[in-house]
Formats: structure tokens, sequence, C-alpha cells
């Protein structure tokens, strides 16, 4: 039993629109919207990797919370991009936060990764010595995009975002799951095996998609991965508030509207301004919808994450801040 | 019949009226994406409960009545 009790979010400061991306890239304008609805996206500097997004975003969550650092038991950072191996970007937003009290922990399911890691905290805070936990999603995915591919370089953006979790009555029935077998459709490439048993072996870790499959995947498991959160949750599409699905293509969140029968604008959709953020994505919106003063206590919301593993999860809530 | 059943599909997938999709409609020419012709297969693969596979090669009404009937008469 979880309720989310603050959020945060924290983009890099630089923004470049579609026509700037046409100096980088061959590409326009026009295409990338009508496309994708993308207009823009935040791309980092130096110091702005992903522990600092994610640290940005945690300060924020816990303002909104009312907590201090000090309260935390555990802070799970959802992320594709890590600010390095070891330690984790958890570990080091925590050494910035002074959160002492709390574990860390760094989660991968890509795009599903913030709905995974708010599974995860439900769990954690069924336990009897655990008050308040902080997820993160965030990502510097301009650090594996290879900006050579205009098909997908267009697509990806940087920024984190952050939920405080408490005990309590709020989040419902989560679903999470994956399909192992198309993780070809979206992959960096494997980091090779390089020894002094085998010799140097370049690795070139940079993202590649396969987008019709990965499209058609997304439109198939976005209304399935709600309807199951929904059974699960003793719910009915037509309850809902709001949808806040992954920002990844706006024509999946048309055609995944259209499949469930659901109007477009019970789906919040930034991905103009932010682009595709991966586990940063949901996180991000949700931040919005509160800061922007859309949500209010009693309203029920559907979160539904799909992406890179081929993974995906959704989860239903009633808002209860 | 085959035709009838794509034309219903597409005009509802692209909101236009079954009688401006011929035959020779080419899917470039009635303004269909690459992004819009998945969401057409997939819907065509529901509606004829097959799979439809080399949907690139896939370019008129034509060409999708044709694969259907091959694949529906097996």
């Amino acid at each position: 039993m979880a309720r989310i009790i603050g959020t945060g979010s924290f983009m890099p400061r630089s923004v470049i629109s579609n026509i700037e991306m046409e100096k980088y890239v061959e590409t326009n304008d026009e295409w990338i919207r009508t496309r994708t609805g993308i207009s823009q996206r935040h791309i980092s500097m130096e110091d702005e990797n992903t522990g600092d997004l994610g640290y940005g975003a945690a300060l924020e969550a816990l303002k909104d919370a009312g907590i201090s650092p000090m309260d935390l038991d555990y802070i799970i950072v959802a992320t594709t991009t890590p600010h390095s191996f070891v330690p984790t970007t958890s570990c080091y937003i925590q050494g910035k936060l002074g959160a002492m009290n709390a574990a860390c922990l760094d989660i991968n399911a890509a795009c599903s990764g913030f709905i995974y890691g708010l599974e995860l905290a439900e769990s954690l805070l069924d336990k009897k010595d655990k008050q308040y936990i902080l997820v993160i999603g965030a990502e510097v995915l301009s650090k594996i995009v290879d900006y050579n591919d205009r098909s997908t370089c267009v697509l990806f953006g940087d920024g984190a975002g952050a939920a405080v979790l408490k005990k309590g009555e709020g989040i419902k029935g989560i679903v999470t799951g994956a399909d192992g077998t198309k993780g070809a459709y979206l992959n960096t490439g494997d980091f090779k095996v390089r020894n002094l048993l085998t010799g140097s072996n370049e690795s070139d870790n940079m993202l590649t998609m396969e987008g019709k499959e990965v499209y058609k995947f997304a439109v198939q498991i976005l209304p399935q991965a709600i309807r199951s959160s929904l059974l699960k949750s003793e719910m009915n599409v037509e309850d809902l508030d709001h949808i806040i699905p992954h920002q990844a293509n706006i024509r999946i969140i048309e055609a995944a509207a259209k499949r469930l029968g659901i109007p477009m604008d019970k789906f919040f959709v930034n991905i103009q301004n932010t682009g595709n953020t991966s586990s940063a994505s949901i996180a991000i919106a949700l931040d919005e919808m509160n800061k922007k003063g859309l949500l209010k206590n009693g309203d029920k919301i559907s979160m539904v994450g799909f992406g890179g593993g081929l993974t995906y999860g959704a989860l239903t809530m009633v808002w209860n801040k | 019949m085959i035709l009838e059943r794509v034309q219903a599909v597409l005009a509802k997938e692209l909101s236009l009226n079954a009688g401006d999709i011929s035959l020779e409609s080419n899917f470039e020419d009635l303004g269909i994406d690459s992004l819009d012709l998945v969401e057409l297969i997939m819907q065509l693969e529901d509606e004829f409960d097959i799979a439809i596979d080399e949907a690139e090669k896939l370019k008129t009404v034509n060409d999708v009545v044709e694969y259907i009937s091959s694949k529906v008469s097996e």
C-alpha cells in the first residue's frame, strides 16, 4: 500500500528545437513534428550528467513532499544511461542529498523503468521498517544516441523526474512484464568481452532501433497493459480521469487511444517539449501535471510505460497527496 | 468480398470514403506514411485473421487484395 506524496523534475538547460537539429542532421521540423509530435528536446552539458539531473529532480520531490533527505529509507534510480557503473547513480544522488539512512539501488527496465521502480518501492513499503522511498527516473540518452542516424537521433532527450512514496492508500494495480525475444528491436549492442585473453575488441554501444517493430509492440501493449492494470485495480477504463503514457511518440498514443476507445484529451502529452526521455518520461509528465494543478485528490490515474527489452508496465492509482 | 473489406478497413483507419479507395489507389497518394502503414497492416491482420509479412512490398490497394486472397485461400 503506497501513495505518492511529492513529485519533482529537472531538465538540462540547453533546449534544441527541431529547426536547430536541422543544423546537425539531415532532417526537418515538419517531418519530426508530424511523425512523432516532438518539437524540441533538452540535451545535457557535461555538468548535467545522469546523477546531476536525478539530484535536481530529487530535491524538488523532497520539497514537494515536505520531508528531508534523512527521512528517506531507500532511493531507487531507474535509468538506461547511468552516471557510472559504480558507484550507482542512486549512491551518487544519496551522497549529494546527504540521505544517509537510505539504501541505494539502480534499476534498468528502459522506458518501463519508472513503473518497475514504483512497483518495487510499493513492495518495499510493505515492510515495517520502511516509511519513505524516493523513486527517480533519470536519463542522459544523448550519451548513447547516434547523431549520425537521423531516424533515431531526433527522438530522444535528456531529463529526470522523481516521486516520493509513503505508506498509504493510492497505488492500486501494477502490472509489469517483458518480451525478451524482441530485444533486438531496440538495442545498444553487446558490451563485448575484451580482456587479456580475448585481446582488444571494439564495443560501439550506440542505440539502434527497428522503429516499425517497436511501434507495433507499443500500440498493442499500451492498451493491453492498461486493461490488465485496471482489472487488478477493479476499475474500468471509463473511470479514469487521466492517463499518463510513456512519451515515446504521439502516434503511438493516438493509435492506443483509438484501440481503448478513449478520447485523446484524457492522455497527458508533453512530448512536444521533452522528446523521448525513456525512464524519466512518465516521472517528468507526472510532475508537470502535479505542479500545474491538474491533479486533485480522488482523481483516478493510469500510467503506462513500454520500451527497450522489450518491456512494459502499467499502474492505476487514486491521487492521494 | 476481399476488396470491400479492405476498403472498409482503410476508410475507417484513414477517415476516407470507401468510394475514394480503388484497386489502383497508391498508399503514398492516399497520404499514408510508414507508421500509418504499420497500423493499417495490423488492422488488416486482425480483420482477416492472418499474419502479413513483407508489408514493405504492399504499395497499392491491389497489392493488399492480391496478398490477402493468396493467404486466405491457402
